[in-house]
């Protein structure tokens, strides 16, 4: 690690911590109602219910709420599913790109509805601008805004007291949508124009190379085609909404994704910006702002010695170059490091931060290729995944998750200190703990199990281009990233078959909706119940200690059940390199 | 016999026989399967039996001698949970068996008609049904818990309570319970037998430590719960090594997968079978460390509950204050001194067997030297007390006619004889009753002399005990029938938190139902029929076992002593129960990572030979490695049985102090502890040649 990998990650992080407080607040308002009882801003609002005949008066109990959300979320799957069907009879496909395959096809609608944006496909080779416009980002919208009003219902259930509502789905999708991940984008779109991210209706570029090249078969190359679209608007939100679903396949490793630092900086921030400030309006939202601080800190617990840890493996380079004699210092002329699937433009500093931004949040998106990362430092993003995506996580998604481990650890915690546990003043009982164990045992069990599938069955099995560890690797970190709604793949493992896309659409699946729906039933039941009065007896949830048991909580559950198997992948690997 | 004699010895030999038995008849699968995690060690530990079967007949998949001493140490592992369980069950059946050891084999005189005098037939106790009716006299033994419904008589109720005094036991009021096992020292009583044979509270409280009736209290539901899903993380974990480590094994060409043996062994270790051991074990110790104490809980819930309690309803008398007012000063009149005054007020009080009276004469005697008088000597008379008058008096033989009595009784008297009551002395009343005392005015020859100041004497060290429950963040409100000036001086006195004046039973449950609408839990004490309603409504209700059998029934708890104070001890032992689940959960899962330091690196050596670097403990073989974890896991059950009967030690300090001491102990501890103990282990194995 260097001065250049320290600078880099304290502005990150810097300008990450600072606006958690605005922003949170601001979603608070969003949430409490407070935006849309301005005249000018609620009419809108007023329009889309009055259009589409929804009750916005109408409290929903936590069965409602849920049947809404996946009702709702199945349309989308059941939209998207068939526009990339359909795409080759539809409009907006200048480049005449054909059906998507019916197995690719679901896998993708799962993908996008759950929030996940895995990619089996090649963005640029496969999806019309319909498809990419209508399908995909409108996905990518409403998909965050279902994360978001998951956890706004959670929270409500903390707030109230002895009542049977949760909120109204509708309401809190549509003005996360409106109020919060819209004006972000357009707003983040504008910057990356600025910056050359490309934004265009037109077919792609047929450029003429300055340097004509031989091909393979001997023929003289002279033009190049460049994939362009609507691209810009597109990045904004797979960020924003922690999606993560490239226009490109190379993603934001793409110039025209991707092109400078500043639009590097601007799209990083993006990934955790709401989640961070998520813990801040929830805070704010249970009248304890401590409680959201406590949280954030929690997760930058972890997060930052992992970027730290990531950053210093990459930086030391791989030993069996250093045994060769190749220089992997960094000077003024290299990043230094291991820089195989790094992009110059970004080195070693701006690929981890990115790495580990994205997989600690559900993000998925990529700037660099995490399969050509140390065996240590590929772990570092493998295991953020593992935990369960709750350091930040998905928008929404991460902090349900997160308080469904604070409520384990308040579990523990709370009998430690002799009482029957409770948070925020509400009493965590037989039923919560069985929705919160469920939340908590679903992803690593679907990783788990798709893992073992995967390299015992020989369709599958084929797939795996690197056989050996790092070949396992592969698979795990694909079935990690599927389980947990990451997104974001090792690569080297050609995942676009039939076994892969169902088997990870599956995985999306179960990943997201039984972890929502188990998540709203704590909701309901939270808030049926009675606030206990706080006193030196309860167990306090914002101080150093809690904060610290409840990281250790979230890292011992995903230590203890990816040991094994991360044994038999990146550290098995890692012991194997020749040390230095 | 007294709470101490009953506290039984940790190991008793007789216990210890009974629970090895029963370690192996608890091996039934239908009494495993109600803890899932020992449920899963049961079935790992059948499957390595056959392991070893199929090894023994030659067609093992490691060598047997291995196999043999997992599936050994997998069956312990069980046993040893099952004898934690059965230990914890035989000490709390001999502490409620020593309890119900006093009824056996009485005869009972069982009446057909309710009426002192008729006929009566001898019959065992333990054939009186409910409403049975049964006459006992001096010398008899009450056969069973009963109420009074003729007679008075004193009984001697040292068997329970271990106070030796008698007490007296009459019909209607609330002195009207008795208790099977005390003994009538005089006159007579007929006892309605109010319980079954085996439903009494001693009954069920024993039901609640035997097994087979024993359910799950809330909290211990909400516990395995968590248990069960993390043994399934680890079943999960351990099952897809098997495909993991056959790819791995194809993959780099060399090693062996990992044997079903090592990964049941991996299983038993992960899953939290400490916890899971000693959870019964822990909920039945919490029930004797009751019976201990001298309390009777008639739910697991309750006991649990306690712990949770917040708010404490004590009523003044008994338990703040030591009972009964007492004489602290005389304030005399004018032209009178307080000499004088003294001396007039003990002759006023020589023949008042009141404690009120008592104090008087005693302060007379302590402050002033005035010795007291023979009652015998003087030729008097005494005027007792009656609700009329509202005084009591003495005329002596030389014809001084002295009277004391409450400030307005004395002042119509005095009226009524043409004498004024001094403006001063008003005063001086009036001062003493907002202090909250009480005045009592003493007149001589209907001419006012000067006033008693009668206090409530604020028990010693309760203030400091009563600090000590707000650090633990229990708020104290006292409850009294005083008005609310002398209310609030004693509350400021004792330093409770809060109180409630001209308590009526209403207005006790209209309280603990605001309190608990505001989100408190409720403790209280009660004996009366009229506290029925507000015990049923508490959250954890101690019913004095003095007290009637309705207030019985009504609460959760029976305190044998019938000791107010004895719910700061209910509430230090709920509270201990769950720290005890808290920290050894913690303990358990803590010790995970160090097995995972000594199975993995043993079980994939063969296939890639760096993994040997993750053995840290440098144990000697991958065999001992494994064989050292599973013992460890096995041993810590049986070390841990103390912890799991006494309860982990408990200090009344703040939430937070608390869970960073338990974290400490419990969880840094239960990540250090096991390396050390693997490490020795292995190295006790090697030197002892048992491994290769």
């Amino acid at each position: 690690m260097n001065l250049n990998g320290i600078v880099q990650s304290v502005i990150f992080l810097g300008i990450l911590i600072l606006s958690a407080k605005p922003l949170g607040i601001y979603m608070a308002r969003v949430f409490e109602g407070r935006i849309s009882a301005n005249r000018w801003c609620g009419s809108v609002e007023r329009l889309i219910y009055r259009f589409s005949g929804i009750d916005p008066d109408e409290e929903m109990h936590w069965t409602t709420y849920a049947f809404a959300m996946l009702a709702f979320n199945f349309l989308g799957l059941v939209v998207v599913y068939l526009l990339q069907r359909f795409q080759s009879i539809l409009p907006l496909n200048p480049m005449h790109l054909p059906a998507v395959s019916p197995d690719s096809a679901f896998n993708t609608a799962i993908s996008f509805a759950t929030n996940t944006n895995w990619q089996g496909y090649a963005g640029e080779a496969t999806m019309s601008y319909l498809t990419q416009m209508l399908g995909l980002a409108v996905q990518n919208f409403v998909s965050a805004a279902t994360g978001i009003a998951v956890l706004v219902a959670l929270v409500r259930g903390f707030v109230r007291r002895e009542t049977r509502g949760i909120g109204n789905f509708w309401l809190d999708l549509v003005r996360s949508t409106i109020y919060i991940l819209l004006p972000l984008s357009i707003f983040l779109s504008a910057l990356l124009v600025s910056q050359g991210v490309v934004q265009t209706f037109k077919g792609y570029r047929v450029v003429q190379l300055v340097e004509p090249i031989k091909g393979s078969d001997g023929n003289k190359i002279s033009t190049q085609t460049l994939a362009v679209g609507p691209v810009a608007s597109q990045v904004a939100i797979k960020q924003l909404g922690t999606n993560g679903g490239g226009f490109f396949n190379v993603n934001s490793a793409h110039p025209f994704e991707n092109p400078t630092p500043l639009s590097n900086l601007l799209e990083v921030l993006a990934i955790l910006i709401i989640s961070g400030a998520l813990c801040y309006t929830f805070g704010y939202m249970v009248k304890d702002r401590r409680q959201g601080w406590a949280l954030l800190i929690a997760m930058l617990l972890i997060f930052v010695p992992c970027l730290y840890m990531c950053m210093q493996i990459e930086q030391a380079g791989n030993p069996v170059f250093t045994s060769l004699g190749i220089d992997q210092t960094a000077s003024t002329l290299q990043p230094g490091g291991n820089m195989e699937g790094k992009d110059a433009r970004f080195g070693i500093a701006n690929s981890v931060i990115w790495a580990t931004a994205t997989t600690a949040a559900s993000n998925g998106s990529v700037n660099a290729m995490h399969d050509s990362f140390m065996p240590l430092g590929g772990l570092v993003p493998m295991w953020l995944i593992q935990l369960g995506e709750v350091i930040f996580g998905g928008v929404g998604s991460g902090l349900y998750g997160m308080i469904a481990f604070v409520i384990l650890a308040v579990f523990i915690a709370g009998l430690m200190v002799g009482r029957t546990p409770e948070y925020l003043g509400k009493k965590i009982e037989a039923y919560e703990m069985k929705m919160a164990t469920i939340t908590i045992l679903i992803p690593p069990a679907v990783v788990l199990l798709g893992t073992a599938v995967a390299v015992a069955y020989p369709a599958a099995k084929a797939s795996i281009l690197n056989p050996g560890v790092h070949g396992f690797s592969e698979v795990l970190y694909a079935f990690s990233s599927a389980g947990n709604n990451n997104g974001s793949a090792f690569a080297g493992l050609n995942a676009n078959t039939p076994f892969y896309n169902i088997a990870l659409g599956l995985a999306m699946f179960f990943a997201r909706y039984w972890l929502a729906i188990p998540i709203l039933a704590i909701a309901g039941s939270l808030a049926k119940k009675r606030i206990i009065p706080s006193s030196a007896g309860t167990l306090p949830t914002h101080t150093p200690l809690f904060i610290c048991f409840l990281a250790a909580i979230v890292l011992m559950v995903g230590a203890l059940t990816f040991f094994p198997a991360l044994a038999l992948g990146p550290i098995a690997e890692h012991l194997m390199v020749p040390s230095h | 016999m007294s709470a101490k004699d009953r506290t039984t010895l940790l190991f008793d030999r007789m216990i210890i026989g009974r629970a090895l038995i029963d370690s192996f008849k608890k091996l039934n699968p239908s009494h495993q399967l109600k803890n899932p995690v020992l449920f899963v060690v049961l079935v790992v530990s059948v499957l390595t039996t056959g392991l070893l079967v199929q090894a023994l007949a030659g067609h093992g998949e490691i060598n047997t001698g291995f196999i043999l001493a997992v599936t050994t140490w997998l069956w312990f592992t069980l046993l040893f949970a099952n004898f934690s369980e059965a230990i914890a069950e035989g000490r709390g059946k001999a502490q409620a068996a020593s309890l119900r050891r006093n009824r056996k084999d009485t005869m009972a005189k069982r009446v057909k008609v309710p009426e002192y005098g008729s006929e009566y037939t001898l019959v065992a106790s333990k054939d009186l049904l409910k409403g049975n009716v049964v006459l006992a006299e001096a010398g008899d033994m009450i056969p069973m818990d009963g109420e009074v419904i003729e007679g008075i008589a004193s009984v001697n109720e040292s068997a329970i309570t271990g106070e030796s005094a008698p007490v007296i036991r009459e019909s209607g009021g609330d002195r009207s319970s008795v208790t099977g096992g005390t003994t009538v020292l005089s006159d007579w009583l007929l006892i309605r037998i109010t319980s079954n044979p085996g439903e009494t509270f001693l009954d069920r409280m024993i039901a609640m430590v035997e097994g087979a009736k024993r359910k799950k209290t809330p909290n211990e539901i909400a516990l395995s719960i968590l248990l069960a899903a993390l043994t399934i993380v680890f079943l999960l974990a351990t099952v897809t090594l098997l495909p993991f480590s056959i790819y791995s094994v194809i993959s780099s060409g060399h090693g062996s997968p990992v044997s079903v043996t090592v990964l049941a062994a991996l299983l038993v270790c992960l899953i939290p079978t400490t916890i899971g051991g000693l959870l019964p074990a822990i909920g039945i110790a919490g029930m004797d460390r009751m019976i201990q104490a001298n309390v009777i809980a008639t739910s697991g819930r309750a006991v649990e509950a306690s712990g949770d309690i917040d708010t404490l309803l004590l009523d003044k008398t008994g338990t703040i204050t030591l009972g009964n007012r007492q004489a602290v000063a005389f304030v005399p009149a004018a032209g009178y001194t307080e000499e004088y005054l003294a001396d007039v007020a003990q002759f006023a009080s020589l023949s008042d067997e009141t404690p009120e009276g008592r104090s008087i004469v005693v302060l007379a005697k302590t402050k002033y030297n005035i010795r007291e008088r023979h009652v015998n000597e003087l030729a008097a008379k005494f005027i007792p007390f009656t609700a009329e008058t509202r005084m009591s008096g003495v005329d002596l033989g030389d014809g001084k006619i002295i009277r004391k009595g409450a400030v307005e009784a004395i002042e119509k008297y005095v009226k009524g004889a043409k004498s004024v009551f001094p403006d001063e002395m008003k005063d001086a009343a009036s001062r003493i009753a907002k202090s909250g005392g009480t005045p009592l005015a003493v007149s001589e020859n209907a001419r006012v002399i000067g006033i008693i100041h009668l206090k409530d004497i604020v028990k010693g060290g309760i203030k400091e005990r009563f600090a000590e429950l707000r650090r633990m963040g229990i708020r104290t409100v006292m409850i009294t029938g005083d008005n609310p000036m002398t209310a609030a001086s004693i509350a400021a006195e004792a330093g409770v938190d809060d109180y409630l004046a001209e308590a009526t039973p209403e207005a006790k449950l209209k309280l603990i139902r605001e309190k608990q609408k505001e989100g408190h839990l409720v403790a209280m004490t009660g004996d009366g029929t009229n506290d029925a309603p507000a015990l049923a409504q508490a959250d954890v209700a101690v019913a004095m076992n003095t007290g009637t059998q309705a207030a019985k029934e009504a609460g959760n708890m029976v305190d044998l002593d019938s000791n107010p104070t004895k719910l700061i001890e209910v509430v230090r032992i709920g509270k201990q129960l769950l720290i005890t689940r808290g920290s050894l959960t913690t303990f358990s899962i803590a010790n995970d990572i160090s097995k995972y330091f000594a199975i993995i690196p043993a079980a994939f050596v063969g296939i890639y030979p760096a993994l040997g670097r993750l053995n840290i403990m440098h144990l000697a073989t991958p065999e001992s490695a494994v064989l050292s974890a599973v013992i460890f896991n096995a041993v810590i059950i049986i070390m841990l049985i103390p912890f799991a009967l006494k309860g982990v030690p408990y200090k009344s300090v703040s939430a937070s102090r608390l869970l960073r001491d338990n974290i400490l102990i419990y969880g840094v501890g239960g990540i250090i502890s096991p390396f050390i103990g693997i490490k020795l282990i292995d190295m006790m194995l090697v030197a002892l040649r048992l491994v290769k």
